[in-house]
């Protein structure tokens, strides 16, 4: 069944129409084929051939080269809280900490990645942290946040939440979110959430924006600094810059009035006729400037070579759909996406950075990398198989505590990562957001998950920083500074996650009939998936002193010690 | 002229340290907490170098600036006007124009990168972006050499208004950039409870913290606890005061511009009379691909010009000129070439900085750019030789290493040469 879809897929894209319905049938059809391959391959670190094994050979083959040892495997408790910040964005509750330590069989772990992966329960979750992930790379944190945006944060994230929710294979995905056309705000006519990606960069100067956030993205291929010149450590030249650059060069972002007002309240994507630079539009051409000022003309041509038409008229030829499928056949299409997951999972990519694949830019474990590509590829992009065989696979396992035997192996000082053991990285805003908020019993009104991202992306606007280029560069002030620490002392986010307030978790946890040293460790679990050490539980004995007895009181100055920890915000 | 401005006592800070003492009796906390206030009086006379950054975001056209070239089919229609240094500059920096006898201008900076993050990072560092490293940026390093000039500053020793600057690359997170916004209201200050209990959750705190820390997993463990000791230095600080842009004077906020650039330079005028070592303000808006002229004639240049004059008057009646290194650049400049939007790209072939003050020239210009503006003529320099004329006129041996996490040793200003025409 499988491959009479795959072939069914190829067909499609060789159609020389794409008719919107057609684009429906494929969809549905596609969410067939998840679950099916979804069953079919189970990643087991026993199965000798599985994607899983041939991680765990290849990392263990680098260790032996380099003459370092692995730690030994996490304890179960922090690596459960590792498995849910990672695949669900937030820590888990103590509900599912005590399943996952209670439950004695062998294959335990196994068995918790398929819950939250496969679990109904967990999709909504499951779909907005990677919506939310994916939303950052698309558009950046400050993306639609600004006043004149024609971005709708919104829409993108509606759109990212549906495709994970159906686990929409990955290359599904890119192609359309290289092809969109539509309206950008839900519940206007048109709508269509992927237009979001590239709908701001579309206008600006020439589409270079779009230029470089397609190649990087989607391919690894990092072309921006090509656009002026060629690059001195970059295979690209300054004509295949503008060769990329001609696909988008039919795609304009119309601005959509508020009925009546000069206000902006959406935009639309669309491909129009393009009449060339040179005024032709049957052979429509664009110019760019050589360095000494010579001028040469540029039509649309993949990076690996692959010419298209050169007529602007869309009804001969669509630049961006002949683009996404030029994109599809890429051989660094699984590649990026293979090193993007890896990354995300285990603190660092194949390559640094993550989205240069470049040849001048040599990765850590090539054989692997390369061969992690095929074997998703293969499994039709499916992004869960992609997961399960990175959360099962040992590098993922092990603890991350240094041993002697592999101290040397600390990518922060600029060595290449051997994965011998789990790189510990604070957590995104967003992460420590949703642990606050969903696990940790704030009173923070819960609202729906939609309405939930919305709060917390006003909530994030206080660390992202812009830097007011026309590329719309920007950094976060989030990644443990004092801003940070200081929403951490005294913020609101904090206060209400430790309010004593009726109904509270804490306020439950204070007047169940459990002895006091059973409801610190309670604290301790949820905030560290780990119970209280003797000296922690001596210090509770004081506090509760100073608080003259009350035991609410000491819960709550114990819980925001706990929150203000480093072992709570690092993950570990 | 400028009223004067005294740095407020407070005794928060006293009566907080004074408690915590009791607390940690209490607890035996071993979280060391602040400087102790053992400093002498005669520290505080020493002469305390700093140096503030201007930064202009985007990329500014330094030839309708600083080094005009009227008449020339690239010059744009800017005319020269006379200053009191020894050279001339735009007609729309008048009143800058009365202050470059206290700077001067590098009008032969050549550097290579002409993207907005790779020119940043090297602007603000020295080095070209490596993957595998994270070198630190100017204002951590400066922090960091002069810190032991000042052992009674208890805010951040890196301050940034407005902006996000560069981060500390591998001197760690206590010597990232403290980044504030230029009405200097930070969130989350404001304590939630009594000292007293604050005091008892630290103490748990640094239980678990010390816990993690000691179990090897990795350096952010210890990063955390530093920047923990920074924050609640910071909490409990009378030098907070020097945010407090608001307690100057109308007429004085007035001169420096009410704006965030304007009133950025004078909270930087205050951060470095409390004694901060580096403060950086930020002034976006220069990446002009189209418009140029009007965008800087109306908009940009009218800010810069008030606020950066009133900051050097300022600095030079004060008497801080001498010790404060004050610069102005941005990630490179801008095309000769107008293009068709009559806008000018990005160019970093051949362009301007500004520099001076804390022992740099005042009133000359360092080089020269041929009659078009696309060329240096004269020896070109680079961001190593400004930082490291920055770093000499300041004190600082350039024989000062670092060595990374990785052992490699890396010189201070990247073995960057003295500027010689800024040095007397």
């Amino acid at each position: 069944m499988a491959s009479n879809l795959k072939n069914f897929y190829q067909h499609i894209f060789a159609a020389s129409f794409f008719a919107v319905t057609l684009v429906c049938c494929t969809v549905t059809a596609w969410a067939q084929t998840e679950s099916a391959t979804g069953s079919g391959s189970t990643a087991s670190a026993e199965s000798d051939n599985s994607p899983t094994a041939l991680i765990n050979s290849e990392i263990s083959n680098a260790w032996n080269d380099h003459g370092v040892k692995p730690s030994p495997v996490e304890e179960d408790g922090k690596w459960c809280r590792r498995v849910y910040l990672d695949v669900l964005g937030r820590i888990p509750s103590i509900a599912e900490l005590d399943a996952f330590i209670k439950d004695k069989s062998k294959d335990k772990r196994e068995k918790l990645v398929e819950k939250i992966l496969n679990d109904p329960n967990y999709t909504e979750e499951y779909a907005a942290n990677w919506s939310t992930v994916w939303t950052n790379v698309l558009i950046g944190r400050n993306g639609g946040m600004e006043d004149d945006t024609l971005i709708s944060r919104e829409g993108m994230m509606k759109y990212l939440r549906d495709s994970f929710a159906r686990n929409k294979p990955y290359d599904r995905m890119v192609y359309e979110l290289v092809t969109a056309t539509g309206t950008t705000k839900p519940g206007t006519d048109k709508f269509n959430g992927a237009s979001n990606f590239l709908v701001m960069k579309v206008n600006e100067e020439m589409a270079v924006q779009a230029t470089a956030a397609v190649s990087k993205v989607f391919l690894g291929l990092q072309v921006q600094c090509t656009q002026c010149h060629n690059h001195p450590f970059n295979q690209w030249k300054q004509q295949k810059f503008w060769e990329f650059n001609a696909f988008f060069r039919q795609s304009r972002a119309l601005r959509r009035f508020v009925p009546g007002g000069r206000d902006i309240d959406h935009a639309e994507l669309i491909d129009q006729d393009f009449a060339g630079e040179g005024g032709q539009p049957s052979e429509a051409e664009i110019f760019y400037q050589l360095r000494n000022g010579l001028t040469k003309v540029a039509f649309p041509v993949f990076v690996d070579g692959t010419e298209i038409g050169k007529s602007g008229f869309v009804s001969e030829v669509n630049r961006r759909l002949e683009l996404g499928k030029l994109v599809l056949q890429s051989e660094f299409l699984p590649k990026m996406a293979v090193n993007r997951m890896w990354s995300h999972f285990m603190g660092y990519g194949f390559t640094r950075p993550i989205d240069d694949l470049g040849p001048h830019n040599p990765s850590s474990h090539p054989e692997l990398l390369e061969k992690l590509g095929v074997e998703f590829k293969k499994a039709s992009y499916d992004n869960k198989a992609l997961i399960k065989w990175i959360v099962l696979s040992q590098p993922y396992q092990l603890s991350s505590r240094a041993i002697k035997d592999n101290q040397k192996d600390d990518p922060a000082s600029g060595e290449s990562p051997k994965f011998t053991h789990f790189y510990t990285r604070q957590m995104q805003a967003e992460q420590l957001y949703q642990s606050l908020v969903v696990v940790a019993g704030s009173n923070a009104s819960r609202g729906t998950l939609e309405q939930q991202q919305q709060q917390r992306d006003m909530w994030l606007r206080q660390f992202v920083i812009a830097f007011g280029t026309d590329e719309g560069d920007e950094a976060t002030t989030f990644n443990g500074t004092i801003p940070q620490a200081l929403m951490m002392f005294n913020g609101e986010l904090v206060q209400k996650a430790t309010s004593l307030d009726k109904g509270s978790w804490l306020k439950q946890l204070a007047d169940a009939p459990t002895k006091n040293q059973e409801k610190v460790n309670q604290l301790f679990l949820v905030g560290l998936a780990r119970k209280a050490r003797a000296d922690e539980l001596a210090v509770s004995v004081k506090l509760l002193q100073a608080r003259e007895g009350k035991v609410d009181e000491m819960l709550q100055d114990m819980w925001w010690a706990i929150l203000n920890s480093n072992e709570f915000i690092i993950n570990h | 002229m400028m009223p004067s401005f005294l740095t407020p006592t407070g005794m928060t800070r006293r009566h907080f340290m004074k408690h915590l003492a009791g607390a940690s009796a209490m607890l035996g906390s071993s979280l060391a907490l602040g400087h102790s206030l053992r400093v002498h009086a005669d520290d505080l006379k020493k002469s305390k170098k700093s140096a503030i950054l201007l930064w202009m975001g985007g990329g500014p056209s330094t030839m309708d600036l600083w080094d005009l070239k009227p008449g020339a089919i690239t010059g744009g229609p800017f005319q020269q006007i006379s200053t009191t240094g020894d050279m001339q500059i735009s007609e729309h920096l008048p009143m800058m124009a009365k202050q470059m006898h206290h700077m001067s201008i590098v009008r032969s900076m050549s550097t290579r990168e002409a993207d907005h993050n790779r020119g940043r990072y090297y602007m603000h560092t020295g080095y070209v972006p490596n993957p595998n490293i994270e070198y630190p940026s100017y204002g951590s390093v400066l922090a960091h050499e002069l810190m032991h000039q000042r052992p009674e500053l208890e805010i951040p020793p890196f301050i940034s208004v407005g902006g996000a600057s560069e981060g500390p690359g591998f001197l760690g997170m206590a010597w990232a950039p403290f980044t504030v916004s230029s009405n200097g209201r930070i969130r989350n200050l404001e304590m939630q409870l009594n000292e007293k209990r604050l005091i008892q959750r630290m103490s748990a705190l640094d239980l678990i913290e010390t816990g993690f820390i000691s179990q090897q997993r990795g350096s952010a463990a210890e990063d955390h606890r530093k920047v923990l000791k920074k924050t609640l230095d910071l909490m409990t600080s009378a030098q907070m005061q020097a945010f407090r842009v608001e307690q100057e004077p109308e007429a004085v906020q007035e001169r420096y511009g009410k704006n965030n650039f304007g009133q950025g330079c004078l909270m930087a005028r205050r951060l470095v009379e409390s004694g901060v070592p580096f403060v950086e303000v930020d002034l976006g808006g220069w990446d002009n691909h189209s418009d140029i002229f009007n965008t800087l004639k109306d908009d940009r240049l009218p800010v810069l010009d008030r606020a950066m004059s009133a900051l050097i008057e300022d600095l030079a009646q004060r008497e801080l000129i001498n010790d404060t290194a004050v610069l102005w650049m941005g990630e490179f400049s801008r095309t000769p070439n107008i293009n068709a939007d009559t806008g000018r790209d990005h160019w970093a072939r051949a362009w301007s900085v500004v520099a001076g003050g804390g022992g740099i020239k005042g009133g000359t210009a360092v080089g020269e750019t041929n009659e078009d503006g696309t060329s240096v003529i004269t020896e070109p320099y680079s961001s190593e030789d400004l930082m490291a004329t920055v770093c000499k006129a300041l004190g600082i041996s350039l024989e000062t290493t670092y060595t990374s996490k990785s052992g490699r040793p890396m010189k201070i200003a990247n073995s960057g040469k003295i500027i010689q025409g800024l040095l007397s």
